[in-house]
């Protein structure tokens, strides 16, 4: 593990992820304490649409409302969600790849044609329809996020799995009498568990983005405040280009969380490749 | 060849129907009544949403709803859009040719773009060059589109006004003939910027990655040993090959496309289908989101359909493989 985490470091992708997100990770945890206030408190006449001044780090909304206090507890939301909705969507995945790679058969074409199905639909069409109809709450949009999400870690789970199960260990491990849900969960799942961590980053990058999109078309949870839902209410505004304070920061921090998720991924995925090490001289 | 067709298209078909079922069910097994989610007025009777229901057969058990909304679906009926009164089919039918232009044009300009950029960064592997394009698609390639979207407004449209604010023509301009496609295609650059710098990173990576594998093959080392320029080899010995898995992929991204258009519209009010997704959640609208989702997920499956047949022209390996 340790090892792992030096390796992640060695990869300039990887280190600068680690840092962004280390720094949203700060701002999310310790967010009263960083010069806020109630993201929701809207503020006197005078204060509404203000520039940055040293009262308000980065100016007001239209309702005068702090744009340094919702962009650093958006963190939150953003964070909450990528992780609750990357977790859920894995698992799911990996149990549907688990069942399907191990018992093969009837089993697996009928998870598979599903799994095909589900990636088959149009991803952003599917979750706003599914928010639409089931009501914009931060559960849905983790729920909505996690259906569009898990096949593809279903897909990947189960052929690691195929190549797994012919291994000597598992045919050992049968012949002693092991049950199936032995096999599954206790000889082949500690195997797959690199595939999830990695899978789980990307999974992170997916739901950040189909949050923030859905908040931007006003899909977003009523009674909470994220970057996508700043950005819908500068965007219907149509004071946007007079209040550039409004606008920037919520598309800064979409854009570098995102950006510096993807890097790890790939600084994980490159890692991970055997030849790396050597060609690092590691 | 013919059963290979058949084959797909019978997939497809099924596919279809799978998409239909699925829609049916999203908007049938929603918690909530789907006449007092459309008439929130207080005003309204409840003798009156009985008489609504009646109409639209939601009394019926869900097996006699699914055998009618099927039957209606067969003559191209989608329902009424609650916004604007209109019949389903033709609010889409008017929009789909905009959102055609727009998704065809970016699509195949992030297409070219992509290509030749990963065709160089796999040709040059290792260099600064290879480093810089394949770090900077990631990145474009992971910022949502309407993010992009909107600096792009901000900048070219709001502050340096070179470029329209929305919309597909000048209103009321007048325009006929070239200069009325020249005023489209102007209106036309940002959004199909945004969707074309989102896009562009699937298909240098993917190039690239094909290219590398393509180099190290012996008829490539066979080709310098004739002496053929390396331009010759980069071009046409090497990028023919690796631009097979390139056609797949064109195929099995559409869906991931179709959010692009999306984004992009609703930043650029470009009136089409992307557009009127957005008005439609505004709104409410569900038989028009319905609609909306059905006519997406059908053109996702008839361009993957398309691109499985294209395929298995290009290489007959698939074919013999079915």
């Amino acid at each position: 593990m340790k090892d792992f985490v030096k390796l992640l470091f060695s990869h300039g992708m990887g280190r600068m992820g680690i840092f962004i997100i280390t720094l949203f990770l700060f701002a999310s945890l310790f967010a009263p304490y960083l010069h806020t206030i109630d993201p929701h408190k809207s503020s006197s006449f005078e204060n509404m649409l203000s520039p940055p001044s040293t009262q308000f780090w980065l100016g007001t909304d239209d309702l005068g409302r702090d744009i340094w206090s919702q962009i650093i507890y958006g963190s939150r939301i953003s964070l909450t969600i990528g992780f609750v909705a990357a977790i859920v969507s894995v698992v799911f995945g990996t149990f549907v790849g688990l069942l399907g790679g191990f018992y093969g058969g009837i089993v697996d074409d009928v998870l598979s044609k599903i799994v095909d199905f589900f990636m088959m639909l149009p991803e952003l069409p599917l979750m706003i329809i599914l928010a639409a109809v089931l009501g914009p709450t931060i559960w849905n949009i983790i729920f909505v996020v996690s259906v569009v999400n898990w096949p593809t870690t279903a897909r990947i789970v189960r052929s690691q799995v195929l190549s797994l199960k012919e291994r000597p260990f598992i045919e050992a491990s049968r012949s002693i009498g092991a049950s199936d849900s032995f096999l599954m969960f206790k000889e082949i799942l500690p195997n797959v568990v690199p595939l999830m961590f990695a899978q789980s980053v990307l999974m992170i990058t997916l739901a950040i983005y189909a949050e923030t999109i859905l908040s931007f078309l006003g899909l977003g949870d009523p009674s909470l405040i994220s970057w996508g839902q700043m950005l819908h209410f500068a965007f219907e505004s149509g004071v946007m280009a007079r209040s550039l304070w409004w606008v920037m920061p919520p598309i800064f921090a979409i854009c570098s969380l995102i950006v510096s998720f993807t890097f790890l991924g790939t600084a994980i995925t490159d890692v991970t490749n055997p030849g790396y090490k050597e060609a690092r001289g590691l | 060849m013919k059963s290979f067709i058949l084959k797909r298209a019978g997939a497809s078909l099924i596919t279809v129907f799978a998409v239909i079922c699925l829609n049916f069910l999203i908007f049938r097994l929603a918690p909530g009544d789907p006449v007092k989610m459309m008439f929130t007025d207080p005003r309204v009777t409840a003798e009156q949403m009985q008489e609504v229901r009646e109409k639209f057969g939601l009394d019926k058990p869900l097996g006699g709803q699914f055998i009618s909304y099927v039957q209606r679906l067969a003559h191209g009926d989608l329902g009424i859009s609650f916004w604007q009164k209109k019949p389903v089919t033709r609010v889409l039918a008017e929009k789909i040719p905009q959102t055609l232009i727009l998704v065809i044009t970016a699509l195949g300009m992030a297409v070219i773009l992509g290509v030749i950029l990963g065709a160089l960064a796999g040709w040059k592997t290792g260099t600064r060059l290879d480093t810089f394009i394949v770090s900077a698609s990631l990145a474009m390639y992971s910022i949502p589109s309407f993010a992009l979207g909107l600096i792009l407004l901000l900048v070219f449209a709001y502050t340096l006004t070179i470029f329209p604010l929305s919309g597909m023509s000048t209103p009321a301009s007048g325009l006929t003939g070239f200069g009325y496609l020249k005023d489209v295609a102007w209106h036309m650059v940002l959004p199909a910027f945004s969707i074309v710098m989102w896009y562009i990173g699937e298909f240098v990576v993917l190039t690239r990655s094909s290219m590398t594998d393509v180099l190290g093959q012996e008829y490539i080392t066979s080709a310098r040993a004739k002496g053929v320029k390396e331009s010759g080899i980069l071009w046409r010995h090497a990028l023919r090959n690796a631009l097979l898995p390139v056609v797949t992929m064109t195929g099995v991204n559409l869906g991931f496309a179709v959010a692009g258009v999306i984004e992009a519209e609703t930043v650029f009010s470009w009136p089409g289908i992307g557009l009127l997704t957005y008005e439609a959640v505004m709104k409410r609208d569900y038989p028009l989101l319905q609609g909306i989702f059905l006519l997406f997920a059908v053109s996702v499956i008839l361009a993957n359909f398309v691109v499985d047949i294209i395929y298995g022209y290009i290489d007959p390996r698939i074919r013999v493989g079915e």
